[in-house]
């Protein structure tokens, strides 16, 4: 692994971060803005799921003007993510709260891939009902914990040593 | 300014926030989570005024869903603000990027409760006539640059040295 990561590490993209005084807090930035932003449309489409809010409104209208935004941000985040994570490679790998935070957005991966595959697949007939199923209620409400986790775990890796 | 902040920073409160490891990154992730909540109540409103996005409920249903939600989180947001202030006096209120940041929200803040009056007195406000609707693009645009550069300046007061 040790390898892999100095090579990373060692990168022109890393190197430049690290080496530049404005870049990582401008790269920073970037990656804030748009994990706030992944999380703002997120949020939205997991409270609807859960059954919370925006009930007069049907699920799969609101993923369709929603989630295409999301998936922008999203790739913006990973980017500036990996970009903030090639300038120092071995040390963010070996802090605990990075490695929890990359745990959180596999499982939110797998959380949403489980409700893509099932719930999702029968929404034609309990959308637009305005409390979805359990299984739905239940992804979104995970969706909305694991994504706040992703948030507390990204602020504590500045902290953890 | 300098003899205030070490004062505030000799305060019982200020050194437990100090003291106390997991009070900073808590109270910050939790200023970070509304951040993400206001914005998805400006963002919504604001790409539509733009004319970014043209489908769905009209502007004054958008606004009765979403604005609630950004009065509530600028609330939190000031609240932990102020916690993180009180914890690190210092860092926040002898740097001029903290009080370029609370212009900007000030600015966001104006611009929201004006087109929130506006709407709320006349549904169409920003939509019926093609000049209500260049004024919605100045005003979307516009809310989307500050909310934009706030989140730049608050992101970068903690790289400017004080």
């Amino acid at each position: 692994m040790e390898p892999i990561l100095l090579a990373i590490e060692n990168s022109a993209v890393g190197t430049a971060i690290r080496q530049s005084a404005w870049l990582f807090p401008t790269v920073e930035t970037a990656h804030v803005a748009a994990l706030a932003l992944v999380l703002s449309a997120i949020g939205v489409v997991d409270l609807r799921l859960a059954g919370v809010t925006l009930r007069e409104r049907g699920v799969d209208e609101l993923m369709r003007a929603v989630l295409p935004g999301a998936w922008v941000s999203f790739v913006l985040a990973a980017i500036t993510g990996a970009a903030l994570f090639a300038s120092n490679a071995v040390t963010y790998a070996g802090n605990p709260a990075f490695q929890i935070k990359v745990a959180l957005l596999l499982l939110a991966g797998v959380n949403m891939a489980v409700f893509h595959l099932g719930a999702q697949r029968r929404i034609a007939h309990w959308d637009p009902q305005t409390l979805p199923p359990a299984a739905a209620r239940v992804a979104g409400g995970l969706s909305l914990l694991l994504w706040i986790g992703v948030v507390f775990a990204g602020r504590w890796i500045g902290f953890a040593a | 300014m300098e003899a205030f902040t070490d004062w505030l920073g000799a305060t019982g409160a200020s050194m437990t926030i100090q003291n106390v490891t997991w009070i900073i990154p808590s109270v910050q992730s939790v200023h970070i989570l509304a951040i993400a909540v206001l914005l998805a109540a400006v963002v919504t409103i604001d790409l539509r005024l733009a004319g970014v996005t043209r489908r769905g409920p009209s502007l004054a249903a958008l606004e009765m869903r979403f604005l609630p939600w950004f009065w509530i989180a600028l609330a939190v947001l000031l609240a932990t603000g102020l916690i993180l202030v009180v914890g690190e006096p210092a860092r926040e209120l002898l740097n001029w990027l903290f009080y370029t940041k609370l212009v900007l929200v000030l600015a966001v803040t104006a611009l929201t409760a004006l087109f929130q009056l506006r709407v709320r007195a006349d549904d169409g406000a920003w939509e019926t006539t093609a000049a209500r609707r260049a004024a919605g693009r100045i005003l979307g645009g516009a809310s989307l640059l500050l909310v934009a550069a706030t989140i730049t300046a608050g992101r970068w007061i903690a790289y400017v040295v004080v």
